[in-house]
């Protein structure tokens, strides 16, 4: 590991002067991925300014719009175990358990989540071309060994996924990043804050360079009734997702009024598509509609030597958690896989 | 009162509370004075040569200390011969930093010795290395037409090569009534035990060196250090008194053991070099094999015809083989067999030895085919193996010194509820899921090793008992007490075992599932010839009762020898060694298998396993709900640390049929998956109910103990009972490992 400086900071500002006075800063909170990353020499930082210590801001506040506020500084433990957030955003808590281990999230942040890079294979061998790594070196992944890669959203420079769980809760939820930065604060909806990798899949997102998150917004709709997050994976615990779903439902009696799917382990993002949720607008929640919606979701995804599987199992996928979303007792508590 | 026998009993492991308080040190544990810390650069590129290796702006750190590589190392020994290992098979083994050539993928070129395991680390990323690259092939598949037969050596010896054709296999396949042939197929796997592999060399000066080191064998790596850097043995010693896991990684020296010696050494300084978890990926792993069978039966189900053969991957260096396709024949009495094995050199670096090597691998395709045969003859799995049940093992006509594997069947298939499988695939369900019943059968080989052992009776009338045997996580501690106290008839509590010391006697490398057998006959032997030395001695103590008596004509109990006839004339331990002019009473002895009476008779553990399967119908997803395996392995020492050898291996057969694979990209000739994140062993929440059954089995031949390993049996049956399982469940017949649910969809 290079030698950096290590800086505690007190408070979100403090944080930010020091990362603008200095040279390749980083922010670290509960360093779960950041610190994997310096280890194998993928990611160098100069200074390293440690935001645990931030005071302001860790609860998790009721806004008056009815929503939630989530600070960025707590845990993924405290968030999915937090009352609150069980009773009124139970999709949250499951996504969050769905993912790492126990330990993990104990430790890393909601902020960091939302932060961590991709598990790419390649991408994490200094020794292989990865355009994320190093722009310009080329992808292996799309001729190599493939399965857990993309098949939506994809480029000719990367087939990389965002390997998430939180934030595909975060996405169907219709969450808003609030950021800081030198330039002052300002509020980024879910669906813009992740990137796909175009021409510059070095880029995971749209914050800034000195910013930092410092909360998420829940809007006051939870779909706390009818919700289900399902994590299809090659082993049941502390595995990445090959494929995963959110999917929130909004029912009067049978009928739809409003549904959020929102899809994991596909693509550089969290995959929505509105022409699907609203084509289930205002249809009965039944096996074929879901089946309709997942088509219109899958729509132009294509599949590599080894992951073709994700496109027919993402279909299903979406058809299984939906119906699971009827009856949301057919979920196993806590971080039990549901299938 | 006389002692209940220790041996049998459920005993807790002796070292148990060190390990678990974190108290027990491992080889990267010691903190010496003036310790430094090596750190390794392996190879980039995976076939080639260094052009030129940079290290200027690495030494001029502060703190670094040398770097070593081809071009910066002592003189090294040149034969071959010196490089070879107890369990080197045959070739030319590797050699560290030899020579500019890149011979495989994460190959160690140099070693940056530093005062911190970090500064070392960093110091690594800051050599440059240039390479002209060649092309090279690491790739199984592509390479069949390759295919050779293996090289015969010293390791042939335990890994015998596949028997000789019987009758006429094609003639008798193509008349049988029903035919089954199948392609199997599984990729590279790693040990991956959790103590990474790390060696601590302490340099004693004139030419001696005590050495902390992570292997299965204490006396192998003595020998292997000592003719390297030309020492002499007696200067070497080597300690491991507790292994994190080896699971055969710990066979053969690995190569931070070089070069923790060659610093410490040349530098005349403790040197710790531990690797990190993705260099545990650049030495020894299961091969890839590839293999194809054929079996044909007649209307009764009796198979007549058998062809299996393998074809195993080897490094351009050694050809390291295994036992593959031997099995069938020991299991099944056909009059037609023909056996094949052969192995396609890959620019790798050579397999090692992975728990039930060979057995493991070969087991998977034969018991998939008996129960495809099954399927075919429309006859229960379980009575299909009984009706081709082998009395004696056919592929070398001689008797089972014991064999009880009939009541593993019966035992198991009560206890698991095989009665209540509905012969039709795809015919059991709960809810959504689809429900299969799978079985298979395990065999391994029970070999004994020759090995010595000292017992000592110390003036307090306690028993001490030596051998430079490991303990590699097994129990062999708690074992090899039990087995010294019942031969002094002694309370467990009153015996030491002393071992993971090459300085203490001889015992072969720990593996194999011969430990037991092996070290343990040395201890009895040694057990035995201690009382009568005792007994002896006791004979010149006071008016003389004992003199000229017979073992056979008193009891060794409660610290005493006593008179058979007259139980109450007896003498202390202690009042013996008094005797000894109060020196304490030692034996050592070395104990030689029979191998004129072992010979006549094949000798092996037997196991069928039986297991339950849900898998998701619709999205493939499949879980190992339940599982019962029936052991016969002889004597059980230790049914609490049999138990946990056998779970520990069902574990795994649950790994290798759904989890574990490195994952390796021919374009680049290297394994992409070298962390625990991503090479998935079992979680938790991937084991649900696992069950053991010990069944009777007395073998009077085996050795003393009647006692045969349990370290790989609990492995063998899991991954073919899992897969026909599956199979059953839903229909779908995968033939290679590891199933994904994505093969089912």
């Amino acid at each position: 590991m290079n030698n950096f400086s290590y800086i505690k900071a007190a408070s979100v500002q403090a944080a930010i002067d020091q990362s603008t006075a200095g040279f390749n800063v980083k922010y670290i909170a509960g360093g779960t991925n950041l610190i994997d990353l310096m280890k194998y020499n993928l990611t160098r930082a100069d200074t390293l300014v440690d935001v645990n210590r931030v005071q302001e801001n860790k609860d998790i506040i009721e806004m008056e719009n009815g929503g939630l506020r989530l600070s960025a500084f707590a845990t993924n433990a405290q968030t999915a175990y937090n009352p609150l957030i069980e009773r009124r955003y139970p999709l949250l808590s499951r996504a969050i358990l769905a993912g790492a281990s126990a330990q993990i999230r104990n430790m890393a942040t909601n902020g960091g989540n939302l932060l961590q890079r991709t598990r790419c294979y390649y991408f994490y061998d200094a020794n292989v071309p990865c355009n994320k790594r190093e722009p310009g070196s080329g992808c292996a992944a799309i001729a190599g060994y493939n399965r857990i890669m993309a098949i939506l959203g994809t480029s000719e420079s990367c087939i990389a996924v965002f390997p998430s769980d939180m934030c595909i809760a975060l996405a169907a939820l219709e969450a808003i990043v609030n950021v800081e930065g030198p330039e002052g604060s300002r509020s980024i909806p879910f669906a813009d804050f992740h990137r796909l990798p175009g021409d510059t899949p070095h880029l995971d997102n749209n914050i800034g360079q000195d910013e930092i998150i410092t909360s998420i917004d829940l809007p006051a709709k939870g779909f706390s009734k009818n919700y289900s997050y399902l994590k299809l994976r090659d082993r049941n615990s502390y595995a990445f997702a090959l494929v995963s779903v959110a999917s929130g439902l909004d029912l009067d009696g049978d009928v739809i009024r409003e549904a959020r799917i929102a899809l994991g382990g596909v693509a550089h993002k969290p995959w929505r598509v509105e022409e699907a949720e609203d084509f289930l607008r205002g249809k009965p929640a039944n096996q074929s509609n879901f089946r309709q919606a997942a088509e219109m979701i899958l729509k132009g995804a294509t599949g590599y030597r080894h992951n073709e599987f994700k496109i027919e199992l993402a279909k299903r996928a979406i058809v299984r958690n939906c119906m699971m979303a009827l009856n949301p007792a057919t979920q196993l508590p806590g971080a039990q896989p549901s299938v | 009162m006389s002692l209940l026998p220790s041996v049998g009993q459920p005993v807790s492991r002796l070292e148990g509370q060190l390990k678990v308080t974190g108290r027990a040190q491992y080889a990267a544990d010691y903190s010496i004075p003036g310790l430094v810390y090596g750190y390794v650069i392996n190879s980039t590129v995976t076939k080639g040569k260094i052009q030129r290796i940079d290290t200027t702006k690495a030494m001029s750190l502060p703190g670094v200390i040398q770097i070593f590589s081809h071009v910066k190392r002592p003189s090294l020994a040149w034969f071959n011969l010196q490089y070879a290992d107890m369990d080197a098979p045959p070739g030319s083994p590797f050699r560290p930093l030899q020579d500019n050539k890149i011979i495989y993928n994460g190959q160690p070129i140099g070693l940056v010795v530093a005062e911190t395991f970090e500064l070392a680390r960093y110091a690594a990323t800051l050599v440059e290395v240039e390479y002209e690259q060649e092309a090279f092939d690491t790739d199984l598949n592509a390479n069949l037409s390759n295919a050779r037969t293996p090289k015969i050596g010293m390791a042939t010896m335990l890994k015998p090569p596949p028997p000789r054709p019987k009758g006429n296999f094609e003639k008798a396949f193509s008349e049988s009534l029903v035919q089954v042939s199948a392609e199997y197929y599984h990729g590279t796997e790693h040990h991956n035990p959790l103590e990474l592999f790390a060696t601590t060399t302490v340099y004693e000066g004139a030419g001696k060196v005590t050495i902390y080191d992570k292997t299965q064998g204490t006396v192998n790596s003595q020998l292997y250090v000592a003719n390297i850097f030309g020492l002499k043995y007696k200067n070497v010693r080597v300690i491991a008194p507790y292994v994190g896991g080896a699971f055969g990684s710990g066979l053969r020296p690995q190569y931070q053991l070089f070069l923790s010696v060659m610093a410490a050494l040349e530098l005349k300084r403790p040197v710790l070099v531990t690797l990190d978890r993705s260099q545990m990926f650049t030495f020894g792993h299961r091969p890839p094999t590839i293999q194809r069978t054929r079996f044909g039966a007649d209307a009764n189900g009796r198979v007549t015809a058998m062809n299996h053969a393998a074809i195993g991957e080897t490094s351009r260096f050694e050809d390291y083989t295994e036992v593959v396709v031997n099995w069938s024949h020991m299991l099944y009495p056909a009059d037609n067999t023909l056996m094949q094995y052969k192995l396609v050199e890959l620019d790798v670096f050579s397999p090692l030895d992975m728990r039930a090597p060979g057995g493991v691998t070969g087991m998977h395709a034969i018991e998939s085919t008996m129960d495809e045969l099954s399927y075919q003859l429309k006859i229960d799995p379980l009575q299909l193996r009984l009706i081709n049940y082998a009395e004696k093992d056919e592929s070398l006509n001689r008797p089972y010194s014991s064999k009880e594997l009939r009541a593993c069947y019966v035992q198991g298939a009560a206890r698991f509820g095989w009665e209540h499988r509905n012969p039709e695939p795809r015919s059991m369900r709960r809810g959504n899921k689809l429900v299969g019943y799978g079985m298979a059968t395990g065999i391994w080989e029970a070999n004994t090793l020759p090995a010595r052992a000292e017992a000592i009776m110390t003036t307090d009338g306690k028993l001490h008992v030596n051998s430079a045997v490991t303990d590699i996580g097994t129990g062999t501690l708690t074992v090899m007490a039990q087995i010294a106290a019942d031969e002094l008839g002694l309370p467990i509590q009153d015996v030491t075992f002393s071992y993971g010391d090459s300085k203490k006697p001889f015992a072969p490398v720990q593996g194999g599932s011969f430990t037991v057998s092996t070290v343990g006959s040395a201890i009895k032997t040694a057990g035995k010839a201690l009382r009568k030395k005792l007994l002896r001695i006791a004979g010149k103590v006071g008016d003389g009762v004992f003199k000229k008596l017979e073992l056979d004509d008193v009891l060794f109990e409660n610290g005493r020898i006593a008179l058979k006839n007259d139980p109450l004339t007896s003498i202390s331990f202690v009042d013996i060694v008094a005797a000894n002019d109060g020196n304490p009473v030692k034996v050592i002895k070395f104990s030689v298998p029979n191998v004129l009476k072992l010979k006549k008779y094949s000798r092996a553990a037997h196991s069928a396993a039986f297991v339950e399967v849900e898998v998701d119908e619709e999205l493939g997803v499949i879980n190992v709900t339940r599982a019962v395996t029936a052991v016969a392995a002889g004597t059980i020492i230790n049914p609490k640390t049999a138990r946990s050898q056998i779970l520990g291996g069902m574990v795994w057969g649950i790994s290798k049929a759904l989890r574990e694979e490195t994952i390796s990209d021919h374009h680049f000739g290297k394994y992409m998956n070298q962390n625990l994140g991503e090479y998935h062993i079992p979680v938790h929440a991937d084991i649900h109910d696992l069950d053991v059954i010990f069944v009777e089995e007395k073998d009077d031949i085996v050795n003393a103990l009647g006692a045969k390993g349990v370290g790989e049996i609990g492995l063998i049956g899991m991954p073919p009972a899992i897969s026909n399982a599956i199979c059953h469940a839903t229909g779908k017949r995968i033939n290679h490992l590891p199933i994904h649910f994505d093969n089912l969809l």
